[in-house]
């Protein structure tokens, strides 16, 4: 049965470009969370909103693409068989950004960053992977305008920081796919912008493929390429943004009477009126 | 004046402009990453620092440990018999190479252990109240010496010397498994595993008691007396044998030092970070069960050590393990030296069971560290 919503993603122009995970099915005990999912292509070069209710399976589905879940899925990237693969070798190339912020620990940042690249095996000081491990650190700082932090302790920090350092941490470890759990969600307004203004510079200069659980969907209209909907574990719509944010979707998905309008300068903007 | 994250908000709607997180104009920015450089090299050398100082603390107190007790000998004594153990009366010699010495370095020892035990066990629990004392390691070990000394119960074809603490290294090994098989229970958290371990000190308890109540007057009086914790016990071979596990056990500890680092900022971070969250758990608990029982199993319950080592460290060095682990381990033979001394001094003439002293001797070291402002950076 397909859904009325339902539209195809646009092919890639390179075959196999990009991120797909097929079949993905996932149980927490006797309760199913997703249902034969199959999501994608997610192009690269695109940032791609993942939208749905809560408990729709949205972060569950990210991790199943990274693997940090037992599922049946079938992920590839860019050719690349991501299910066969070790889970180092796969966090290398598809990461998966927890929505929990990383701990308020007595750590600085500097070293919050270095022990997120995961390549410093050494325990002594001062090895020349350490060196490397600083100077991918504090690219990554200066990335998200905040080196100005890298000596302040982690539990020094507000929580909008500490969101912006394990964005960071992410980025550091230059992933091919970023799958992004609510990323900003202890941001303030300014901030929220900026970091998709970042994640959508970055993901076009290196052609990351870029999925990200957005819960304002006027960001996922406008500042998103590609909207993926699950609604109870199945994908009930995907496509453009404005093609796939209808009123009839909000009305279905989220349970909500909401018009769609566009503006004088020709953004869309959605607007919700009251509860279904 | 910190640039990016005060509100400088922009004058226009935020749509309308190309949103940036640093400050307009940064013309020193590779000045600026340098100084940070800088700092981290001094903040690493300050660590180094502390760690020296702790090492150089640890060495008055076994000097000053050794240098004391009811036998009243003069360093000048001291020294002739540490180098000419030949020619001095077999009492001195006795008293210097079976009692002085060998003591002193057990506290060194088994502080060491249990600091090392703490510290990765807060981590990977990470639970701030964890140590092999209050998740039952200890306990589980005052029972297996209970059950050599009250029913004579142990494994056949050992001395008897080595009877009590074997029975009660096999029960804190034990007591360490059941925890790690409790963590791999379906939808088990870590503070299940806390949960339970607090159960098992309670269990283990009751069980002791037990043992008490059927005991006889003698072995009452012994095994009281085991559970108090107390360097007495003693020997070159078991002094030798910690030191040999602690050598080869704290190597994979440091090896594994950044994994910790990782876990200690959030399970699924770690493992989204590729970090195998199961193996470095297991791993790390296997070290714990090693170390942590030896030691209680050579000197009875000793508890504070290995809860309070971890904080001092921590507060001193910050959460990086590579300084974490050692500093732990530092704080805690630092700890239980000092405590050691305590017990020589307290009363002339009388050795107390070093586990009565510990928490006397630690509460004020850890209350003036831990409440103190922190200087992490």
């Amino acid at each position: 049965m397909t859904h009325p919503f339902m539209t195809q993603p646009s092919p890639s122009l390179v075959p196999h470009a990009g991120l797909r995970a097929a079949h993905v099915s996932v149980r927490y005990g006797r309760r199913a969370v997703l249902h034969d999912v199959t999501a994608g292509p997610f192009a690269p070069g695109t940032v791609c909103a993942l939208l749905g209710p809560n408990g729709s399976g949205k972060s569950t589905l990210l991790r199943a693409i990274a693997g940090l879940v037992p599922s049946s899925a079938h992920v590839t990237l860019n050719g690349e068989d991501l299910s066969r693969m070790s889970l180092p070798d796969r966090t290398r190339r598809c990461l998966y950004l927890p929505q929990a912020l990383p701990a308020a620990v007595q750590l600085p940042v500097l070293e919050a960053l270095m022990a997120a690249r995961q390549t410093v095996r050494t325990p002594l000081p001062s090895a020349p992977a350490e060196e490397d491990a600083i100077q991918a650190a504090l690219e990554s700082l200066s990335l998200f305008g905040i080196p100005h932090l890298a000596m302040q302790a982690m539990d020094e920090l507000s929580g909008g920081q500490r969101q912006l350092v394990g964005l960071a941490q992410a980025l550091s470890r230059k992933p091919k796919a970023l799958l992004l759990d609510e990323p900003l969600s202890a941001l303030d307004l300014h901030h929220q912008f900026a970091v998709m203004d970042i994640l959508r510079r970055e993901t076009a200069a290196h052609q990351l493929v870029t999925v990200l659980v957005l819960h304002d969907l006027n960001s996922a209209l406008n500042l998103t390429d590609h909207v993926t909907v699950l609604h109870e574990g199945r994908i009930t719509a995907s496509g453009p943004p404005a093609a796939v944010l209808t009123p009839e979707l909000l009305r279905e998905t989220y349970r909500v009477r909401a018009r769609v309008d566009t503006g004088a300068d020709g953004r869309k903007f959605v607007s919700v009126e009251g509860i279904a | 004046m910190r640039p990016g994250m005060t509100g400088q908000m922009p004058d226009q709607h935020p749509l309308m402009t190309r949103p940036s997180l640093s400050s307009p104009a940064q013309p020193s920015a590779t000045a600026s990453l340098r100084e940070i450089r800088a700092a981290y090299q001094a903040l690493l050398a300050r660590r180094m620092g502390v760690l020296a100082l702790l090492g150089g603390a640890i060495l008055l107190s076994v000097l000053l440990d050794f240098s004391l007790g009811p036998a009243g000998l003069s360093p000048a004594q001291l020294l002739h018999t540490l180098l000419h153990p030949a020619a001095v009366p077999d009492s001195e010699r006795i008293i210097v190479w079976q009692i002085r010495l060998p003591y002193a370095l057990m506290a060194v020892c088994v502080g060491a252990a249990l600091g090392l035990s703490g510290a990765e066990m807060q981590t990977i629990l990470a639970n701030p109240l964890a140590s092999p004392f209050t998740l039952g390691v200890s306990a589980a070990a005052a029972f297996g010496a209970s059950l050599a000394l009250v029913l004579g119960l142990h494994l056949p074809g050992l001395p008897d010397t080595w009877v009590i603490a074997d029975n009660a290294f096999v029960c804190a090994v034990g007591s360490v498994f059941l925890l790690d098989l409790v963590g791999h229970l379906r939808q088990a958290s870590t503070s299940t595993v806390v949960l339970f371990g607090i159960a098992l000190v309670f269990t283990f308890q009751a069980l002791v008691s037990l043992m008490q109540f059927m005991a006889s007057e003698d072995t009452l009086q012994d095994l009281v007396f085991w559970t108090m914790g107390s360097l007495t016990r003693t020997t070159w071979p078991k002094v030798a044998l910690l030191a040999a596990l602690g050598a080869v056990v704290a190597p994979f500890s440091f090896r594994a030092a950044w994994s910790l680092t990782t876990l200690r900022m959030g399970e699924e971070r770690a493992a989204s970070l590729g970090v195998n969250v199961p193996r470095v758990r297991r791993a790390a608990l296997l070290r714990i069960s090693l170390l942590s029982a030896l030691a209680v199993s050579f000197v009875g319950v000793i508890g504070f050590v290995g809860l309070v080592a971890p904080h001092i460290a921590r507060r001193l060095l910050g959460e990086d393990h590579r300084f974490y682990l050692p500093g732990s381990m530092l704080a805690g033979a630092l700890i239980l030296s000092l405590s050691s001394v305590t017990a020589r001094m307290m009363i002339p003439g009388v050795i107390i069971p070093t586990g009565i002293v510990t928490a006397l001797v630690g509460i004020p070291f850890f209350l003036s560290i831990v409440l103190r402002q922190r200087g992490l950076s």
